[in-house]
């Protein structure tokens, strides 16, 4: 008994039971789920698949972490901002043009400012979170309905093509290497993360503040630049998933880019183990989260369900994990308990 | 009573400005768009004819804003009920009074359950309603993922049916008088705005909604229970979501999965901008319908300025929506301060 | 029921776990009279309210209420308001954002046809408001008010609905002379009508204003009760603090040290916060242990936050060894050597969720800055190290603080701060809710700290554990600091005296 509960009380027990449980429907589903074959030189198979799809997401749930660690609320402006910086660096490369066979200005030029517009929404969200003490969400709602209008401004409302070769190698395979590029970059940015949250005292600055503010700050935390920070991070992370999502279409897609992203990343960091209202967290756990929506994406898409109709069992699985997690459910659960125990004795004395 | 006079009172000003920032607003699109018949009494009649829906829908919102939550799940709301009436009445042969009936209570369920996680499971209302947003959209995709256009004569003439003032009207190039029109669901809308407006001001219900988004504990303590208004509240939202589901049907006669996207945040935004606090407690549905204007006027503009894109609509909301926030947070701190000194 | 008396309450007992809360607590309020219950931190007397106004349960014991057969059970503050028992806390309990009518009628709003009658409301608010003597516009927002006017509308409610007995819950807290005297104006008058007040405050000087009777209270048991007239002062705050010396053994030698001649660490010249503390001065030197003594309420908290700039001060300047210091957060003052143990140790104090080891490091970490994190070995060599030397008992170093006993929270604190190494360090009621033996640990450690030349802000409810600890003593009183005791003036008679009042030497 005692073992078990040494189990289930070791903080990634749900999310690695979660991963399990939808690979083993996987595999049920598809017995070919792991095999992993070579064409040309570069690997295929499902399981290679789930792992490339996963990766803006995985990127996205990093940063959703250190949000939700620090504030207790979550961004939801993650996908939007994608497609900002998607359709910054495009427009960039392009030169204005609509269809484009050769860059018009320096690729790395046009990386770098996707990436600094990515900062740059988080500077904004994080201002109104850390600064201005505006909850969260209604804060990020901001940009979250603005920023698709933004990035088709940007685009002057027409999909932008990237037709040049190297645009598509951060979505694809770099010529010679097996794995597509995609894995790479999570894994860099996963253990930059890891590597700043681990061997500076970030990791702990965000979660003392998340937990209990100001006890943070009279040990010296200065709690809003904290918070802000984790903003801009994020923020970060949204450029970079943005820059993947449209090399992999080489294009600019304002309306489609990042969509319902926000929705995937908070439930990556819910099914990880994080309490939504802050304070402790496992950037591992959300890692996970995050595969196992993919791999559970991957399963609804062979059950032929579309991307349109996803969201319904999604918004079903949040509300399922949130509900689990409140106190007052374990309240009336616990009341149940005593009912019926109750009940039992008083069926014993009669 | 000096000291009194001397202290903020943000929410009048709130109100104040929107008000005033619709009346230069419109006289500035007058004076901009003199040549096109902007000061017509028909285009602000149009104001009211496409946002029927919405200034039901941003009634309701204001109720759950006053109570200190909020409803992301409107938008997608109104896609699922546009999306149903459309498929029960072509491609299920239904009559539009039951299918209305069908919507209406489809509305309700999504209050009882939204209101239940956040009332009782004390779940952020956010969380819970972007829930909602998700599951509403995807069950509209599930039901169709064409786009459903309504051909029901009932409902078509319940869409079309165009009732003239008897004034204000205009003669056109060809010599005939014109009478200004509405359509039904403006009636509608703005009856049931008028409805709301009593319940808030003059029922119990109304003002233990003020209550508990006033000060939860103090609500407590003065015997309000504050589950249930909540509850209610959420209901009575879902309820409202449905019936602005219906008039923007009216408009559009179609459903489709895209439908009302980003309506959430019209509504949220017509709702802050009409002197709704996102932190609970003010509010009132007569802001709201201005902020409603005011978003009507900015696309009206659009529509009239000719060049410019649609998108430029959810920018400048959005806009707006940041400024009136900053807005109310500055005067909330300055609140603080002068209370601090006194 | 004798003559006049609206309640009695008999033999109330009541345990929290491992604590005995009230222990056969007598209480009786007469018709009409202002009524002063008094006791220090853990004295019981807001678990005796509670108890009261059915938001906590009694286990033994009864109360009887004047025109009621039988006892009363109350469980909860509305069953306690049906049966005319009204509380008004210092945080005034209503809604800011609705009108004054609407906050004294809410829940039973006169209404006409369903509808409420806005114009009747209105009336029947600007009646019963004059009725008290209060002339306010009634269609106004409550927050409009100030503190003072809302409390005296947290009054009319209750009296409105018929209470007969009037808990006030340090209702003057925040208030200002004038609008103390507009609130004892309004109390009089109730008293008039027959209103039993039951006066809760820390305040000795409006005891002595406006109350006929005082019960005082101490470590949950009954002092006695009193009239006003019989009790001076000096036995008043005897009584409350008690003068039964506990058998600990001397820790101190007295006058073993000069400190006066050593260096200032500490220098505030007239340093103020508008609201909290009035501005003062304030010496203090290497190696002395200061203690700040005053009732709850005093200020001699918010003496110590203003220094430490956990709230910012707005008047007078900070010397820190002689050079002026601008705290602007309390990372500043920590960068100065300063360190500081808050009186709330589970909302200011513990980090929750975090581990003993992360909850000792992470002021020491905040000191270093981000970037250099602290090795996980020295770490815990660091963190191993304090528990042993504050013997503080916990199952493992990565055990998250929550799960520590009160005591051993407390010495997790206390670690962290040292482990900063500062020059002066503020304990903020660091015994509080701590058994016996850690409190004399912690005092031991005070005085070796100061040996060292530490210099020790000490700040306590306990009469005996500061003669036995600080070397030397500020008074204060209503918010201001109203004078300084030797080493050599020390004594329980003195202290009281200066508490109550008795001496002005600055």
């Amino acid at each position: 008994m005692n073992k078990i509960k040494k189990i289930t009380s070791y903080e990634l027990f749900l999310p690695i039971m979660c991963f399990i449980l939808v690979l083993l429907i996987n595999v049920i589903k598809t017995p070919t789920f792991f095999e992993v074959s070579i064409k040309n030189g570069v690997f295929y198979g499902y399981i290679i698949d789930v792992i490339n799809r996963a990766s803006e997401l995985v990127i996205l749930a990093v940063g959703m972490t250190l949000v939700v660690a620090s504030s207790g609320g979550t961004d939801i402006s993650v996908g939007a901002v994608m497609s900002v910086a998607a359709a910054l660096c495009c427009y960039i490369l392009a030169g204005g043009q609509q269809t484009i066979n050769a860059y018009q200005n320096p690729y790395v030029l046009g990386i770098l400012l996707a990436l600094v517009v990515g900062v740059v929404c988080g500077c904004f969200n994080g201002f109104l979170v850390a600064k201005m003490k505006i909850q969260p969400m209604v804060a990020t709602l901001i940009l979250f309905t603005a920023g698709r209008g933004i990035a088709q401004l940007i685009t002057k409302g027409q999909i932008t093509y990237i037709r040049v070769e190297n645009y598509k190698l951060l979505g694809a395979n770099i010529p010679g290497i097996p794995l597509p590029t995609t894995i790479f970059v999570v894994v860099i940015v996963v253990l930059i993360t890891n590597i700043v949250l681990k061997k500076t005292a970030l990791g702990l600055y965000i979660q003392s503040v998340g937990i209990n503010a100001k006890a943070s700050r009279l040990v010296g935390l200065k709690s809003s630049r904290i918070i802000f920070l984790t903003y801009v991070f994020c923020g970060l992370c949204a450029g970079i998933a943005g820059l993947m999502a449209s090399s992999r279409i080489y294009s600019a897609d304002a309306n489609n880019i990042g969509l319902n992203m926000e929705l995937d990343a908070i439930l990556a960091v819910a099914l990880g183990g994080n309490s939504l209202s802050g304070g402790k967290f496992t950037l591992l756990g959300s890692v996970i989260g995050a595969y196992t929506i993919q791999a559970l994406t991957t399963t609804l898409y062979a059950m032929s369900v579309s991307a349109d109709q996803l969201p319904v069992y999604k918004a079903i699985v949040v509300v399922i994990i949130v509900s689990l997690q409140s106190k007052e459910f374990k309240k009336i659960v616990r009341g149940l308990k005593d009912k019926k125990a109750d009940g039992r004795k008083e069926e014993q004395v009669a | 009573m000096e000291k009194k006079k001397l202290k903020l009172n943000g929410n009048t000003y709130l109100l104040f400005i929107t008000v005033l920032l619709f009346i230069v607003m419109y006289i500035a699109g007058i004076i901009i768009f003199h040549g096109k018949g902007f000061g017509r009494f028909q285009v602000l009649l149009n104001l009211f004819i496409s946002n029927a829906g919405l200034i039901v829908i941003a009634a309701g919102m204001t109720i759950v804003m006053i109570t200190g939550g909020i409803d992301i799940s409107v938008g997608s709301v109104v896609a699922l009920v546009c999306m149903l009436l459309a498929w029960m009445m072509e491609n299920k042969g239904m009559d539009a009074i039951p299918a209305l009936m069908i919507v209406l209570v489809v509305g309700l369920i999504f209050g009882v359950v939204q209101g239940f996680l956040v009332a009782y499971l004390k779940i952020q209302p956010f969380i819970v309603t972007l829930a909602g947003m998700f599951f509403a959209r995807g069950l509209t995709a599930i039901i169709s993922q064409e786009m459903i256009s309504i051909k029901n004569e009932v409902f078509l003439s319940w869409a079309n049916a165009k009732i003239y003032l008897p004034f204000g009207g205009t003669v056109n190039k060809k010599g005939v008088m014109l009478y200004p029109y509405v359509y039904p669901s403006v009636i509608i809308a703005l009856l049931i705005l008028i409805i709301v407006f009593i319940m808030l001001k003059y029922t119990k219900f109304g003002r233990s909604i003020y209550a508990v988004g006033g000060n939860e504990q103090s609500a407590l303590l003065m015997g309000l229970n504050v589950k249930t208004i909540k509850l209610k509240a959420y209901i009575l939202n879902g309820f409202l979501c449905s019936i602005g589901g219906f008039l923007f049907c009216l408009n559009t006669s179609a459903g489709f999965v895209e439908q009302a996207k980003g309506f959430e945040m019209e509504a949220i935004a017509s709702s802050v901008i009409g002197g709704t606090l996102l932190t609970g407690g003010v509010g009132n549905v007569i802001g709201s319908l201005f902020g409603v204007l005011i978003k009507g006027t900015i696309e009206t503009f659009i529509t009239f300025q000719g060049t410019l894109s649609s998108w430029w609509t959810k920018i400048t909301i959005a806009a707006l929506l940041a400024f009136f926030i900053i807005l109310q947070s500055l005067f909330a701190k300055a609140k603080e301060k002068v209370n601090k000194v006194s | 029921m004798e003559q006049g008396v609206v309640l009695t309450m008999r033999q109330i007992g009541k345990t929290f776990p491992g604590v005995i809360a009230l222990e056969n607590v007598d209480f009786t309020l007469r018709k009409g009279e202002i009524h002063a219950l008094m006791g220090e931190n853990g004295a019981g007397k807001s678990t005796l309210i509670k108890v009261l106004t059915g938001v906590e349960e009694f286990e033994t014991g009864e109360i009887k209420m004047y025109g009621r057969d039988g006892a009363i059970i109350n469980k909860s503050p509305q069953e306690a308001q049906k049966n005319g028992i009204s509380t008004v806390y210092q945080e005034v309990n209503l809604c800011p954002n609705l009108s004054v009518a609407e906050n004294l009628f809410i829940g039973r709003e006169p209404r006409r046809a369903k509808m409420i009658d806005w114009k009747k409301m209105n009336q029947k608010s600007k009646e019963l408001l004059a009725s008290l003597d209060i002339e306010i516009d009634v269609t106004k927002a409550l927050e409009n008010y100030s503190i003072a006017i809302q409390q005296m509308i947290a009054i009319a409610r209750a009296v409105d609905m018929s209470a007969k007995v009037l808990i006030l819950d340090e209702p003057t807290s925040s208030l200002d002379d004038s609008e103390v005297e507009k609130l004892f104006a309004l109390m009089k008058k109730l008293k008039k009508d027959g209103v039993g007040i039951i006066f809760v405050t820390h305040f000795l000087e409006q005891v002595y204003a406006i109350c006929d009777h005082i019960t005082v209270l101490r470590n949950g048991r009954l002092v006695g009760e009193y009239a006003v007239e019989h009790l001076p002062r000096v036995q008043l705050v005897a009584k409350m603090m008690g003068k039964d010396f506990d058998d600990l053994a001397a820790i101190k030698k007295v006058g073993e040290q000069n400190n006066e001649e050593k260096e200032i660490i500490i220098e505030a010249k007239q340093l103020g916060r508008v609201g909290s503390i009035k501005p003062f001065n304030i010496q203090i030197h290497k190696g002395e242990v200061i203690g700040l003594s005053g009732l709850l309420g005093s200020g001699r908290s918010e003496l110590a936050r203003c220094i430490y700039g956990a709230d910012k001060s707005d008047s007078g300047e900070l010397l820190v060894k002689g050079e002026k210091l601008l705290v602007g957060a309390p990372i500043h003052a920590m960068q100065n050597g300063m360190a500081y143990l808050p009186e709330n140790r589970k909302e200011e104090g513990i980090i929750a969720d975090l581990s003993v080891r992360e909850n000792i490091m992470i002021a020491l970490q905040a000191k270093r800055g981000m970037l250099k994190l602290i090795s996980k070995k020295e770490q815990e060599q660091f963190t191993d190290k304090y528990i042993d030397l504050l013997q503080i008992k916990t199952a493992d170093r990565e055990t998250p603080i929550k799960q520590l006993s009160g005591g051993n929270q407390q010495k997790v604190i206390l670690a962290r701060w040292l482990l900063t190494d500062p020059d002066f360090l503020i304990l903020d009621e660091p015994t509080r809710g701590i058994d016996i033996g850690t409190k004399t640990e912690i005092q031991k450690l005070v005085l070796e700290l100061a040996k060292k030349g530490m210099a020790v802000m000490f700040i306590s409810s306990e009469i005996e554990e500061m003669i036995r600890t600080c070397s030397k003593m500020a008074v204060l009183r209503d918010g201001c600091k109203v004078g300084e005791l030797k080493e050599e003036e020390l004594s329980q008679d003195s202290i009281m005296k200066a508490i109550a009042g008795g001496v002005k030497n600055e």
